[in-house]
């Protein structure tokens, strides 16, 4: 198994920065606006912005987490069923702009789902993608995201890995990963 | 692993404590489904339930419809009294001719110890047994489970007393099966003709006295006496069996401590539990409504989503 260094730590903290400056420029004042992380590991990611964002504008922006689990088209088509996790939506989404927000953005079909179980909770005014890692050209459905942290072209044996320091790492760490076949 | 140990929930008895626990993760996350302002997902979207009620049932078969539609099932009702099993039609024909109309699981009740466990052997739909004589009634105990775990924090090292007619209890069985693989104490307690001769050897305490039943215990589960079942007189009359074994508000103030009430329903107000005590704050009886629809619906989605 190999593995290449997609974006390291320092690099990572200015393409973070980058995609919340893209934020605020579309967003500001954020008085409409909520974010909504993916589960399971987008929502190291949205954390992160969610953090940076409060921080840079000195005011609370709501933050939930999103689980699409129940909502995915491969039920029944995998022999396990998948692991769902916490959904927290403390906040009402209805007329909102909403920002999701997943780690790597790859066949398109979590996204799918995602927009599925979120409008569960209402009928948002508008929503928005961002993600980190953006595999081109990989797409099974007509969706992209609004904001990319860096472009991957990748093929199907390889894989991004995202390590995250909220999920015990050393350092935020981007791999990719040649899968051996 | 995210992925039951069986293909059809029979009993408590042959699943296992990390069965019960994914079932429990898995209820976590519909509970929070069911109290969304939408209430349905998409999960079982192409999978056909036959719900097959040989015995009668208000409950456990709402219960059960509930959570198929909640996730997107296409379900057909099947009741006996209306059925041709009356012109003399048997279980298996019953069955299979309703599988032939491409149904994938089915949740079924019977009269007979056995019944579901018979049919998981001679068809390939998912069965859930809904109750089957006076054997097992699983989602029951793991409801049951599952709303003192909510209640309490956890079931290990717990003292839950299961109070009333034991021997006719499908719940009291399935209970024992599933509080003892939580890591929880087991008591019965009832008159001595309603337990069942060998039910100490289960693992369970055996009281006679319910005020020492009480005293001991953290839950009180109390069952209903079952007439229906009973083709003998086991106790003088209802009246005394209340007068000795029935609970009321006052047995539970006078315990000072915190107790939780619990009843599988449904209740015969006034006989096993008095009305105060059905409604006190001790008691979690309407969680136990609610919680019955995540557990089942998690229990449907595990053994519908497991492919293999």
């Amino acid at each position: 198994m190999q593995k290449k260094l997609i974006l390291d730590s320092d690099l990572l903290d200015i393409t973070l920065n980058r995609l919340c400056q893209q934020l605020i420029e579309n967003h500001d004042p954020f008085d409409q606006t909520v974010i909504l992380g993916l589960q399971p590991r987008g929502i190291y990611l949205a954390e992160l912005i969610h953090t940076k964002l409060e921080r840079e504008l000195k005011r609370s922006i709501p933050l939930g987490y999103l689980d699409a689990t129940f909502h995915r088209d491969d039920f029944r088509r995998r022999e396990i069923p998948a692991k769902a996790s916490e959904t927290r939506v403390p906040f009402v989404i209805e007329g909102k702009k909403v920002i999701l927000i997943d780690d790597v953005l790859f066949t398109g079909r979590t996204v799918r789902a995602a927009l599925d179980a979120m409008i569960a909770f209402g009928r948002p005014e508008k929503v928005e993608l961002l993600v980190l890692i953006d595999r081109r050209r990989t797409r099974d459905l007509p969706i992209a995201a609004d904001y990319v942290g860096k472009y991957v072209d990748t093929i199907d044996t390889q894989r991004v890995l995202v390590e995250w320091k909220a999920q015990g790492n050393k350092q935020n760490k981007i791999w990719l990963i040649n899968k051996d076949k | 692993m995210s992925k039951l140990s069986q293909r059809h929930l029979l009993g408590i008895k042959n699943i296992t404590r990390g069965d019960i626990e994914l079932i429990f993760e898995t209820a976590d996350n519909f509970k929070d489904v069911i109290n969304r302002p939408i209430k349905k997902v998409p999960s079982l979207r192409d999978v056909t339930i036959a719900n097959i009620f040989f015995e009668n049932s208000t409950r456990t078969r709402l219960s059960f419809e509930l959570a198929e539609k909640r996730l997107s099932a296409d379900v057909v009702n099947f009741s006996a009294s209306t059925s041709s099993v009356k012109k003399g039609e048997t279980l298996l024909d019953t069955v299979n001719n309703i599988l032939a109309m491409k149904v994938d699981m089915v949740v079924m009740r019977h009269a007979s110890v056995g019944a579901p466990h018979f049919l998981s052997k001679h068809i390939k739909a998912n069965i859930v047994n809904a109750g089957d004589g006076t054997h097992e009634h699983p989602t029951q105990a793991l409801l049951d489970a599952f709303s003192i775990r909510e209640k309490l924090g956890s079931l290990t090292d717990k003292k839950v007393a299961i109070i009333g007619d034991i021997l006719h209890s499908r719940v009291a069985l399935s209970n024992i099966f599933a509080l003892q693989k939580m890591g929880a104490k087991v008591m019965v307690c009832g008159p001595p003709t309603l337990l069942p001769k060998f039910i100490a050897n289960t693992g369970v305490l055996v009281e006679l006295d319910v005020r020492k039943a009480l005293e001991w215990c953290d839950v009180a589960n109390v069952l209903r006496i079952q007439l229906e079942r009973q083709q003998i007189k086991y106790f003088p009359s209802l009246r005394e069996y209340t007068l000795y074994y029935g609970i009321n508000k006052k047995l539970l103030d006078d315990l000072n401590k915190q107790i939780v009430v619990m009843h599988p329903g449904p209740i015969n107000r006034g006989v096993e539990l008095s009305s105060d005590a059905a409604d006190s704050q001790h008691s979690i009886i309407l969680d136990q409504v609610e919680n019955g629809v995540a557990i089942r619906m998690a229990v449907l989605y595990l053994l519908a989503g497991a492919t293999n």
